[in-house]
């Protein structure tokens, strides 16, 4: 064993570079060899032994990849998958579970059949009673290869095998529980993935995802909603006996079998129907589709109303407009009434004005001299004042207000006026005349 | 898929070709024969050409029309070749100065074929094996030399392959390649010293070849023509024929075809014998219509070869010393050829080295059961490496910039708390290189100290120590003489750098690096907390 001495003084690095190296040899070296062809690809590019060391390691890394494994073995078990199946009875094989006595519980049903052969001769080396009991076990322990051989015979008869493959109820993937939350794609995949194994038609569509366009998704439900399924459960018959003692009672089982065998796929075709109903109602993609629709549906509707409503509106436009013209002719109307009595009433007191003026003025004007005829005059004057209409009562008005002296000339032409046109009788108005 | 590259191993006495199979493996090709090391011999009758173990089989009946050991001619000036060495077969003649073969194509028609011409053929039979295995056409290979053979002869031999098609990517010294070839299978742990040798049919090579960091440097080569598996046929060629001649009064040496039948059948005896430990000869009317049959065990196989033995031990003794090392510098040698299937050429390494060495031969358990595809192989796993390049980055990669590296002429290392020496790098350490330490159990404030080490061997004379005096034993056993123990130790040389490490409670782990200037970093990092100390000479 080499030892290095150990550190006396404090030296980290110290290079005797006086020290003389004796003279280097050139030789030639022999080319032959991998480490040769290295040598020169070093030397050719000028590699430097880090760089070396890398590429060469890059390209072991390459090597350790390609080196094969079958393939087939990485999807066997590796280990048995139930062991109670060591002790499991093996006239009671039926019951086993195959597939995991073959070593293909990762498998099942997608087991080919060269990997059903593989993995038995794997499975039978392992459990062969003649190897069980080299290790001590006696030769009559050798159950679960009765099982093995059972199940190889079993699964490599096309028949036999879709017949156990339909009872497989360990290879059925249950669908989420009702209430839970989970993504509905990736907890319905499965589901639907080993349902599809019975299918007798294919291509098989698959379930897609969120972005899967409606057609495709119709496709997939109409698919399960019509789907045609090989599953039968000959299997879980019941053992017909097969001596021939009584045969009414051979009859009556086979009779029993068959009904048990109907009503259990019945109930398995009601059970997929239930599971694709349930299934299609929590769709995401066929809520969103229906929303969709819905939303397209009014938008139609409302294009399809959009005259009817235009109309309306322009209607009930004019029922505004016309009702509002109403209003304003209403105001109008009653605004201009109070115009009108207002100057009616403001034309009466004018008038009264007026007659009052007319009346008084020959009192004014001292009875135009002629007191004593006062009486005559005043009843003269209020008889013209009563017969006048309005347009004469105001000229004649205007007139005595613009020049009281006139008033008697005025007054006299208003009655000769009258009395030309008999209003009044000329002997009532003697005075003016 | 394109087609693979082969890895040919071209010898004197037989080759061999392999490829890397889809599956990742060295695959050594069979010719449709069966053989997987094959004959380097081909033979005339009439039209027809055999070639392989079947042209073999002509040495003794068609011995004018059958050439061998005709690889090392290639390239050469006629006045260069060893013409002694082709007596069994057809002979050589000088061919517009170069080597070449006269030979005769039935009904008094000649062919002369030159060494080239020779070399194309065989290298063609060598490529139809190889396409009839593999099912596709080949067109690429990698072929292996000895480490003496020129560029000359390089140049012919490329010439003489592109004949026929087949394009040689590198040319790579056959130790390099069956090193290659051991070490892919069996790892070396450490950077270590290796005797590669290569006992063939008519010759022997061997180099000493330094492997650091995986990159191998030959620091000493050494060839002896004259020795090989043929020296081993001759001993015992002539231990039967003694045997004969004292049997039945009749000498098979005087005759051209005894005597071919005699190296046949003795030849296949001396391989029969490396694997069994006895084994019988049986001809049919040797000489004189005389038959001939004899067992023979391997302690007397041995003992008749012993000589030769020696020399192969000399051989291997002799490279060593050339690359200025001792015996306990090598950590392992090497057996490739033919001749390394006989278990003798082991045991008696395994005596002269002293217990560290390993010898890797067939016995070993840590080496191939076929020393002689050892070179094909290695040739094989350089061509699967050279598939993922192309020609341009290949002749790039072997310039001389890149070839010709600087190496260390002296180790360098850590001083230890004893004064001990731990070497990190060992003399004859190419560079750039780098280097990393661990050292997992260190604590509290450490010195690193960085020096050049040198090696000496210390010699140190160990008394036996004394047995219990039994009676029945102590004359019996009287190995009383005192043991020489030879020890290879490093004494410190030079301080290069020393680094002081403060409070390490997990371990440090130290890198060195020196960089193509020769620039020394060591770079020492506490394992726990990460901060580093640097240096750099």
């Amino acid at each position: 064993m080499f030892t290095l001495p150990a550190l006396t003084s404090d030296i980290s690095v110290e290079v005797n570079s006086s020290a003389k190296q004796s003279e280097i040899v050139r030789r030639p070296i022999e080319p032959v060899g991998k480490f040769f062809l290295h040598h020169a690809q070093r030397t050719l590019r000028n590699h430097t032994w880090s760089e070396f060391e890398k590429i060469e390691a890059e390209k072991n890394v390459k090597t350790v990849d390609e080196s094969n494994v079958d393939p087939d073995e990485l999807l066997f078990d590796t280990e048995l998958a139930d062991e109670t199946l060591l002790i499991h009875d093996p006239r009671d094989w039926k019951t086993a579970d195959l597939y995991a006595a073959m070593g293909l519980s990762k498998l099942r049903y997608r087991a080919t059949e060269s990997q059903i052969i593989k993995a038995h001769r794997k499975q039978v080396l392992k459990y062969h009673p003649d190897k069980k009991s080299a290790s001590g076990a006696s030769l009559d322990q050798d159950g679960f290869f009765k099982i093995i051989q059972k199940a190889f015979e079993t699964l490599t008869d096309p028949t036999k095998r879709s017949q156990y493959d339909s009872c497989d109820f360990e290879a059925d993937v249950l669908p989420p529980k009702k209430g839970d939350k989970y993504d509905f794609y990736e907890a319905w995949a499965p589901v639907f993935e080993s349902e599809a194994r019975f299918s007798k038609k294919s291509p098989i569509p698959t379930i897609g995802n969120a972005e899967t366009p409606k057609k495709e998704v119709e496709q997939f439900y109409g698919f399960w909603n019509r789907f045609d399924s090989w599953r039968t459960f000959e299997f879980l018959d019941e053992d017909v006996p097969d001596d021939s003692s009584n045969r009414d009672h051979k009859r009556y089982i086979e009779k029993k079998n068959k009904a048990a065998r109907d009503k259990k796929k019945t109930a398995d075709n009601s059970r997929l129907v239930k599971l694709v109903e349930r299934a299609m109602s929590e769709d995401p993609r066929i809520k969103m589709f229906k929303e969709l629709e819905k939303k397209e549906k009014e938008q139609k509707k409302w294009e399809r109303e959009a005259g009817a409503r235009a109309e309306a509106e322009a209607k009930a436009q004019a029922e505004i407009e016309a009702k509002a013209q109403a209003e304003a002719e209403a105001n109008a109307a009653a605004s201009a009434k109070a115009d009108k009595k207002k100057s009616k009433e403001a034309a009466k007191a004018a008038k009264k004005k007026n007659k009052r003026a007319v009346r008084n003025a020959p009192k004014d004007a001292a009875y135009f001299g002629d007191a004593d005829k006062a009486d005559a005059i005043e009843q003269q004057v209020g008889l013209i004042v009563d017969s006048i209409d309005d347009e004469q009562l105001i000229a004649i008005a205007e007139k005595i207000k613009a020049d009281s002296s006139a008033t008697k000339a005025a007054l006299q032409e208003i009655a000769q006026t009258l009395s030309s046109s008999d209003r009044v009788p000329a002997s009532m108005l003697s005075y003016f005349l | 898929m394109s087609s693979p590259i082969i890895g040919i191993s071209f010898g004197n006495t037989s080759s061999s070709i392999a490829y890397i199979n889809p599956k990742n493996d060295v695959d050594v090709i069979a010719n449709p024969d069966g053989e997987r090391s094959i004959p380097s011999v081909l033979s005339y009758v009439g039209e027809d050409e055999y070639h392989g173990g079947q042209a073999l089989q002509q040495l003794v009946r068609n011995p004018k029309n059958t050439i061998v050991n005709f690889r090392d001619f290639i390239g050469l000036p006629f006045s260069e070749c060893d013409a002694s060495r082709c007596e069994s077969g057809a002979p050589v003649v000088d061919v517009n100065g170069k080597a070449g073969f006269v030979i005769s194509r039935g009904e008094g028609k000649e062919e002369t074929i030159s060494v080239d011409e020779v070399v194309s053929r065989h290298l063609n039979q060598l490529k139809l094996a190889a396409e009839d295995y593999i099912g596709t056409t080949i067109s690429q290979a990698v072929l292996t030399v000895p480490t003496n053979f020129t560029d000359e002869q390089k140049a012919a031999l490329k010439a003489s392959a592109a004949a026929v098609g087949l394009n040689i990517v590198q040319f790579i010294n056959e130790p390099s390649s069956s090193l290659l070839a051991h070490v892919e299978q069996y790892k070396f742990e450490d950077d270590v010293n290796v005797v590669v040798a290569d006992f063939g049919g008519v010759r022997s090579d061997a180099a000493v070849i330094a492997i650091r960091g995986g990159i191998f440097t030959i620091l000493a080569t050494e060839h002896d023509k004259k020795l090989g598996g043929e020296n081993l046929d001759a001993e015992l060629v002539e231990y039967f024929a003694q045997d004969f001649q004292k049997k039945n009064q009749a000498n098979p040496r005087k005759n051209a075809r005894s005597l071919a039948k005699l190296k046949a059948n003795a030849s296949i005896t001396k391989k029969t014998l490396s694997n069994a430990t006895s084994a019988t000869i049986s001809i049919d009317s040797l000489a004189d219509g005389f038959d001939y049959h004899f067992s023979i065990n391997r302690m007397r196989y041995e003992l008749v070869t012993n000589k030769v033995f020696s020399k192969f031990s000399a051989f291997i003794e002799s490279v060593i010393a050339k690359a200025g090392l001792d015996l306990l510098d090598i950590n392992a040698v090497l057996l490739t050829g033919g001749v390394a299937f006989t278990p003798k050429l082991s045991s008696n390494l395994e005596f002269l080295f002293p217990e560290s060495v390993e010898i890797l031969g067939p016995q070993n358990a840590n080496a191939t059961n076929y020393p002689n595809e050892l070179s094909s192989s290695g040739a094989a796993l350089q061509a699967g490496l050279l598939s993922a390049y192309d020609a341009d980055e290949l002749a790039e990669a072997l310039q001389p910039i890149v070839i010709n590296t600087p190496h260390l002429p002296k180790a360098i290392g850590l001083a230890g708390a004893n004064g001990d020496f731990l070497p990190v790098f060992l003399p004859e350490t190419s560079f750039p290189v780098q280097k990393k330490v661990v050292l997992k159990a260190a604590t509290g404030d450490l010195l690193v100290g960085v020096y050049e080490g040198e090696s000496f061997i210390e010699e140190k004379t160990v008394e036996p120590t004394p047995v219990e005096q039994d009676e029945d034993d102590s004359e019996e056993w009287s190995d009383e003489e005192p043991e020489v123990v030879r020890e290879k130790h490093y004494k410190l040389g030079n301080k290069l750098i020393e680094l002081g490490v403060k409070g390490v409670s997990k371990g440090v782990e130290i890198i060195f690096n020196i960089d193509k200037d020769g620039k020394l970093r060591v770079v020492a990092k506490d394992l726990k907390s990460g901060s580093t100390v640097k240096g750099e000479l």
